[in-house]
């Protein structure tokens, strides 16, 4: 078998206020997988994200991203590898244009000039925000932030894409087109969401996280028929929407 | 074509006359320039006075800023204009007479400088900011060796300014549902703990973004 991309053993994580939000996680995404990590509000699912670049430290356990322990020695590959999207947009991009802001990652890494410039440019191509480089920020829809925001990641070309609640705050339409952006995006994905169709809809496989620990990992559309499953870890689908009659491919 | 809409900042009136196209480092010196000279000039020179009014309203004119754009930010000059107006009464020194009132001399003096030079000054970094995008002002300083931390917290200030008059103005709205109003004093204490609760979400809002920013390999200086 090969390298996992992200491998994640036995992490266990308590926040200074003696709260304890991981009990032991297990987890392995491998190359070209796209994964959700499903969950009830305060099951860990941030917390575990904050993980996988190293921006928390493990309590006990391990996070190794292509073989490569997550330790403060490597942090900057580790920052590089594992491209985390947060949720609220507004907190990640903080340049006076869109450029600038794909720019800054890239720009981290060492690039300048047209090297720089390329990255800018595939990475906003890759999520139709091309025309907009030029523009503030704050001026874009929240829909457009949110995809500028994963431009600002893609521009590092990671090993793996993280994103944490994607669809959260977008109107149908916003959250139809970044469904098609991501299907497209060329990439691993481990994708962190409370919208169980969306997860369906992108992500061939779930990973249940509830209490701080792995409950189930499976095939999405099989977790998702689990009532008992569902109901033991406050999971609930939109009313009237069958798993079992979306197509997934 | 100008106007105020589409990209830019609340001051900007976007167009493409010469001073729009200015490089934004120059203008900037001039500013510096005109206002450190009007600053500096006696106050009974008033044929300068007017010459440097004359250049502000011609440069205005050539970017086509319409004045009614500027007018109404003028207003941040108010408080100066209150304590110009109250200079003459409470001055010391001999008094005339002037339309039946007794003010001091010197006060009217002062007064009339103090009008003169801060109209003129803000007048002119208004058409600054009409005619540069931040980011060209944010280069500019850069430019004229501003230290880089001092620019980057002015362009976060910019950046996350509209964020939190956001914020200001959804707690406010929230409070005016629950039947506050600003004016009982009773209220005041409510005033207090929005601004503390203000500050609060605003430093964990620095926080996220730091945390965004170290994700994204940043180690302390801007690359």
């Amino acid at each position: 078998m090969s390298v996992p991309v992200l491998a994640v053993r036995g992490l266990a994580h308590a926040y200074p206020d003696g709260h304890q939000a991981l009990f032991g996680v297990d987890l392995e995404i491998h190359a070209g997988e796209r994964v959700a990590i499903l969950g009830p509000n305060g099951a860990g699912k941030t917390t575990l994200v904050l993980h996988l670049n190293g921006l928390l430290e493990a309590g006990a356990g391990r996070v190794e991203v292509s073989g490569l322990p997550v330790e403060r020695a490597h942090l900057p590959e580790v920052r590089r590898r594992v491209g985390l999207v947060f949720q609220d947009p507004d907190d990640q991009l903080f340049s006076a244009t869109v450029r600038d802001d794909v720019a800054f990652g890239p720009a981290n890494l060492g690039l300048r000039g047209a090297a720089l410039e390329e990255r800018v440019e595939e990475a906003l191509a890759a999520v139709g925000m091309t025309a907009y480089a030029g523009r503030a920020p704050h001026h874009l829809s929240f829909g457009q932030r949110r995809r500028v925001a994963i431009a600002t990641v893609l521009a590092m070309r990671p090993e793996v894409l993280v994103l944490d609640e994607p669809s959260s705050n977008l109107d149908p339409a916003a959250r139809r087109e970044l469904a098609a952006i991501l299907r497209d995006l060329d990439v691993t994905m481990l994708m962190v969401t409370h919208d169980l169709p969306y997860a369906l809809e992108l992500c061939p496989r779930s990973v249940v996280l509830s209490e701080g620990t792995v409950v189930a990992d499976a095939p999405t559309r099989t977790v998702l028929v689990d009532r008992e499953l569902m109901a033991r870890h406050r999971l609930e689908l939109p009313v009237g929407f069958d798993p079992a009659l979306v197509p997934v491919d | 074509m100008g106007g105020s809409h589409g990209a830019g900042h609340a001051l900007l009136w976007h167009g493409h006359s010469p001073v729009h196209r200015a490089p934004a480092h120059l203008k900037v010196l001039a500013v510096l320039a005109f206002t450190t000279t009007v600053v500096l000039l006696p106050r009974e020179w008033f044929a300068a006075y007017a010459l440097a009014l004359a250049l502000v309203l011609a440069t205005i004119r050539v970017a086509g800023v319409p004045l009614r754009h500027l007018a109404p930010r003028m207003l941040v000059e108010t408080p100066v204009l209150v304590f110009v107006a109250l200079l003459p009464f409470v001055a010391a020194g001999p008094r005339v007479e002037v339309l039946g009132l007794s003010v001091s001399e010197a006060g009217l003096w002062g007064a009339w400088a103090i009008f003169a030079k801060a109209t003129l000054g803000v007048l002119a970094s208004l058409t600054l900011a009409a005619t540069t995008e931040v980011p060209d002002l944010l280069r500019a300083l850069h430019r004229l060796r501003v230290p880089g931390v001092l620019v980057e917290i002015v362009g976060f200030m910019v950046r996350y300014l509209a964020l939190v008059v956001d914020d200001v103005r959804r707690m406010h709205r929230a409070l005016l549902a629950r039947g506050f109003t600003a004016r009982s004093p009773r209220h005041w204490p409510v005033v207090a703990r929005t601004l503390g609760v203000l500050f609060v979400r605003t430093f964990e809002r620095g926080e996220r973004v730091r945390r965004a920013m170290l994700a994204r390999g940043y180690t302390g200086r801007m690359p």
